[in-house]
């Protein structure tokens, strides 16, 4: 069975005024229909910027450099400007943390949901809304006929990611990456929203890919999940491997230091070190200058992938517990 | 090897910060940036051969243009490439009085030099001043400032100008202070839009509840971080106030005969152009243009470099 | 508990936002054109003990952040008052704020916005004990070198720009500031909420570090409930500008009275795999502007009953230290008649 999405070996750069930065490293991962990926990384870590690769979205000084991007088995990258434009928003479908990015600020709600379905299918106007109602509705969003009379403005945060989600669904992508889409949203109203994308990746059998700095989020969110650091995946495998059995000592150090983990008032055990410029990268592992596990062989050869049913880049991972 | 990342108490090692970043290092980065566009490149050679010749001009040229006693009647109206009375070649000609172009203008020049600069920089202190205050305090400061700062903007400056000099006189100082009524609205305008966005920052916030004296906010903390904005303001501003200067002069209400200017020279210039003495007014005219070009070029590459959408 | 230092007594804070003069014009035509007034604190009274720190939690729109720039002084209070040792932290003249004490400092959330971008780390710091002649004047270069050391950075830094700095070294400085002007309290509003977890755990450390060294009290202003408990002795939740529940940090997670507070734990995700269910509270968050009648969280509250729709919620005592702002606490949620004084 192919993958809805399938990408290899993703490579993105930026030209700088030096060399030019590699923010996406290599990057390989697959999402099977409805099921939803996790991909997590802190503030540097590329995850945003695979994010906006798969969509073709990266303009200069930024330039994908290698690597396919699989949907439904077609390469996205050896599609014309003008195919990849119908693609985008049809097949693959982006949702943003700020929904303000998708959302036209003096358009009705219902206008530009009807006319985002009308670009790529021909049908009336009157049919384009009934379909955006729809949306509007397997989103969960209570009276969803007013909202559609509503301006964005009108809406709150919540609300209008609920929109920006409905309009990703509008023609049954196949992939939808959503990247920080409820960072910016409170917890109760996270909360409903997480619950529905579920709802959606197990319905509509949409592939997603959820991409995000929260590793609670995605441990009760996703079924696979990938962290990132420093434009590479280090580790990969199910939510459970991942969150119950880190192997990476970076995925470890993250999941050590979430407070909720610990008694109260006593030391966080923490990642020393903060996270590294990609202009000035160590040789050999990057994550090498904040790993309790380093030896002298990371710091000059970069770990290679070690499988076993999870993937992880490092020389001296954690054991199977 | 520990399967757990313990923590170190007390306080944590904080690997080496990137490399500081000084003021010499900012200024290579901005001239790197600058000198990307050949064009600007070549804009800033010219001002500043402007600025030497002009300022430089008892030195270089071979007349004093106000020195009567050094005029002779009997070079007046010799064409571009003749040699006068003087011993030397009159390369742009003569006028009327016989006096030099190129030293005439060159010293005029100077005289467009001054008053734009001087203009210019009060301008600005004025207009940072009205715009800080008025973004700062907010309420019906504000309200008040902006409304003047925008009944202003709304009217030609060279008819405000008109007005102020009308009721002030002729003369370098009236003309100055005329031009500085007819400009502070626009630097008023950019810093109140700019310190209103920085005004809402946490850094501001955070000198507040020190708390820290008002001044000392709006002047150490606000004004610094709207100068980038400012510094392109200021140098389209210096290069319209030329411009308008001589236009005032070429109206015939700007500097007196006295003290020539471009404008005046032009002035004079025309009388003559349908006798086919086209270089009385034709020069001045080119510098005058050039001048203005070649400042405008700078200020847009300046405005290109600092543009945080621009910066890599 | 030994007696409070800062007293917050009924404060309430009151947005007005007067219209333009273009919108009063079109007003008169169409009727608009109001002031409009967002009431974002209403009558909150909190008290702090020497040394301890309390925390701040709720949604958008429930007040905190205002709450705790009323503390800080950068917000005058519409009503009530804020005092530290019997002292009010602000003296207001006309609705602005004249004279502030130095004893109360804040940290923002942002350290990339909070740091003047244009001068040096070491001014900064300097700044203000410096113009308020809190350090002898020949002592402010060494103090500030301490003073970087004591939040993990080095005293060589002093000579850089903010921007040479990551977000969590950032906040660290930020943290300098605070403390350079020794103050006796601290207003962290979501002071690790912008910064990476990796980052997060070690600010989160020095900051218990410095708690323990330097004996700090602060409020801890932030939505993150397990930052929450993992660094406050008590924990107050907000809700649309009320207080609704007061209590020390273990006995409120351990057992929530109010339904708000209930909710709230059950829709925050938690680290571990198999938990699916998300949904804790249905509907949205009311606008402040106009809040619901009687208990603002009876829309959206799975046991309100007749009573909470048209009566506020008084706070009463639910156990010893704690309080609680619910009707269930009060007689029930069914009848107002048989509420006797």
């Amino acid at each position: 069975m192919t993958a809805a999405l399938d990408v290899q070996g993703l490579t993105t750069r930026f030209a700088t005024r030096g060399d030019p930065v590699t923010a996406v490293n290599d990057v390989s991962f697959s999402v099977q229909k409805g099921r939803i990926l996790g991909l997590v990384g802190e503030s540097g870590s590329g995850k945003s910027v695979t994010g906006f690769s798969v969509m073709g979205l990266i303009d200069a000084p930024g330039e994908i450099s290698a690597g396919k991007v699989l949907v439904d088995g077609n390469d996205l990258r050896a599609l014309s400007d003008e195919d990849m434009r119908k693609m985008r928003g049809n097949k693959v479908a982006m949702v943003f943390q700020d929904p303000m990015m998708t959302l036209n600020p003096v358009l009705r709600v219902g206008d530009q949901m009807a006319m985002a379905v009308r670009v790529h299918r021909k049908m009336s106007k009157t049919a384009a809304l009934e379909e955006s109602r729809a949306a509007l509705e397997a989103v969960g969003i209570p009276s969803p006929e007013e909202r559609l009379q509503a301006y964005p403005h009108q809406l709150s945060g919540g609300m209008r990611q609920r929109v920006a989600i409905a309009m990703a669904l509008l023609h049954s992508p196949s992939v939808i990456i959503a990247d920080e889409a409820t960072t910016a949203l409170d917890v109760s109203i996270q909360g409903q929203i997480l619950a529905e994308v579920r709802d959606l990746a197990d319905t509509t059998g949409a592939a997603i890919v959820w991409i995000t700095h929260d590793l609670a989020v995605v441990s009760s969110l996703a079924d696979d999940i990938c962290v990132m650091y420093a434009g590479k995946i280090v580790e990969r495998g199910t939510a459970q491997q991942v969150i119950d059995h880190p192997r990476h000592p970076y995925t470890k150090g993250l999941l050590d230091s979430i407070p909720a983990l610990h008694e109260p008032g006593k030391h966080l055990p923490q990642i020393p070190g903060s996270t590294p410029q990609l202009s000035r990268l160590p040789q050999g592992c990057p994550f090498r200058p904040r790993c309790p596990r380093a030896s002298d062989i990371c710091k000059t050869v970069p770990p290679a992938d070690t499988v076993d049913g999870q993937t992880v880049l490092c020389h001296h991972p954690l054991e199977r517990t | 090897m520990p399967d757990t990342l313990t923590p170190e108490s007390g306080v944590i090692a904080v690997p080496s910060a990137p490399p500081a970043e000084t003021r010499a290092m900012r200024l290579r980065n901005f001239w790197s940036d600058y000198r990307q566009s050949w064009v600007a490149i070549a804009a800033l050679i010219v001002i500043v051969a402007l600025l030497v010749g002009s300022f430089g001009a008892p030195f270089l040229v071979p007349q004093d243009p106000y020195d009567l006693a050094k005029l002779d009647w009997m070079d007046a109206f010799l064409p571009p490439g003749t040699e006068g009375s003087g011993g030397y070649v009159h390369l742009l000609g003569t006028d009327n009085a016989g006096r030099d172009m190129l030293s005439a203008i060159l010293y005029g020049l100077r005289t467009s030099f001054v008053i734009g600069l001087s203009a210019g920089a009060l301008a600005l202190v004025v207009g940072i001043t009205v715009g800080l205050t008025a973004a700062y305090f907010g309420g019906r400061i504000e309200a008040l400032l902006m409304r003047i700062v925008d009944l202003q903007l709304s009217m030609p400056a060279i008819l405000l100008a008109l007005v102020m000099v009308a009721m002030l006189g002729q003369g370098i100082p009236q003309i100055i202070f005329a031009l500085v009524v007819a400009q502070y609205a626009y630097f008023a305008r950019t810093t109140h839009g700019a310190a209103s966005v920085e005004r809402r920052k946490d850094y501001i916030e955070a000198a507040r509840s020190t708390p820290l004296p008002t001044w000392r906010i709006m002047f150490k903390h606000l004004l610094p971080n709207v100068l980038p904005p400012l510094i392109v303001v200021a140098t389209v501003q210096v290069a319209s106030a030329i411009s308008l200067e001589a236009t005032l002069s070429f109206l015939g209400v700007g500097l007196p005969l006295t003290e020539p200017s471009l404008g005046s020279l032009i002035s004079n210039g025309f009388k003559y152009i349908h006798a086919g003495r086209y270089w009385l007014s034709i020069y001045p005219g080119v510098f005058l243009m050039i001048t203005v070009v070649a400042i405008n070029l700078v200020g847009d590459q300046i405005r290109t470099v600092i543009d945080p959408r621009n910066s890599r | 508990m030994t007696d409070p230092i800062l007293k917050i007594e009924h404060v309430s804070k009151r947005f007005t936002r007067m219209p333009g003069l273009a919108e009063r014009l079109v007003g008169k035509v169409t009727g608009g054109g109001k002031p409009v007034t967002v009431h974002a604190l209403t009558d909150v009274s909190l008290e702090v003990s020497q040394g301890e720190v309390l925390g701040i939690v709720g949604e958008s729109g429930c007040g905190k952040s205002t709450l705790g720039r009323v503390v800080a002084g950068i917000y005058a209070p519409s009503d009530g008052s804020v005092t530290l040792h019997d002292k009010p932290v602000a003296r207001t003249h006309g609705g602005n704020i004249d004279k502030l004490t130095t004893q109360v400092q804040m940290i923002h959330q942002d350290p990339f916005a909070s740091l003047n971008p244009r001068m040096k780390v070491g001014e900064t710091l300097a700044e203000g004990p410096r113009y308020h002649k809190i350090i002898p004047a020949r002592d402010v270069q060494a103090r500030m070198r301490e003073l970087l050391e004591k939040v993990g950075l080095e005293g060589a830094y002093a000579d850089r720009f903010p921007h040479q700095f990551s977000g969590g070294q950032r906040q660290r400085v930020a943290i300098a500031r605070a403390l350079a002007m020794e103050p006796e309290v601290l207003v962290l509003d979501e002071a690790v909420a912008s910064l990476d977890v990796s980052i997060q755990a070690q600010v989160l450390n020095l900051f218990m570090d410095l708690r323990r060294d330097l004996g700090l009290t602060a409020l801890f202003v932030s939505h993150d409930l397990s930052v929450v408990r993992h660094v406050c002795d008590r924990v107050a939740i907000m809700y649309l500008g009320r207080l609704v529940e007061l209590a020390p940090a273990d006995e409120l997670y351990a057992d929530p009275k109010h339904p708000y507070t209930t909710a709230l734990f059950a829709s925050v995700p938690t680290v571990g795999t198999g938990k699916r269910r998300f949904e804790a509270i249905k509907g949205e968050i009311p606008s402040p502007i106009n809040p619901p009648s009687g208990c603002a969280f009876h829309p959206r509250c799975p046991l309100a009953g007749p009573r909470c729709r048209v009566e506020v919620p008084r706070l009463t005592d639910a156990g010893t230290a704690r309080t609680v702002a619910c009707h269930l606490n009060d007689g029930g949620v069914d009848a107002k008649s048989e509420v006797a004084a």
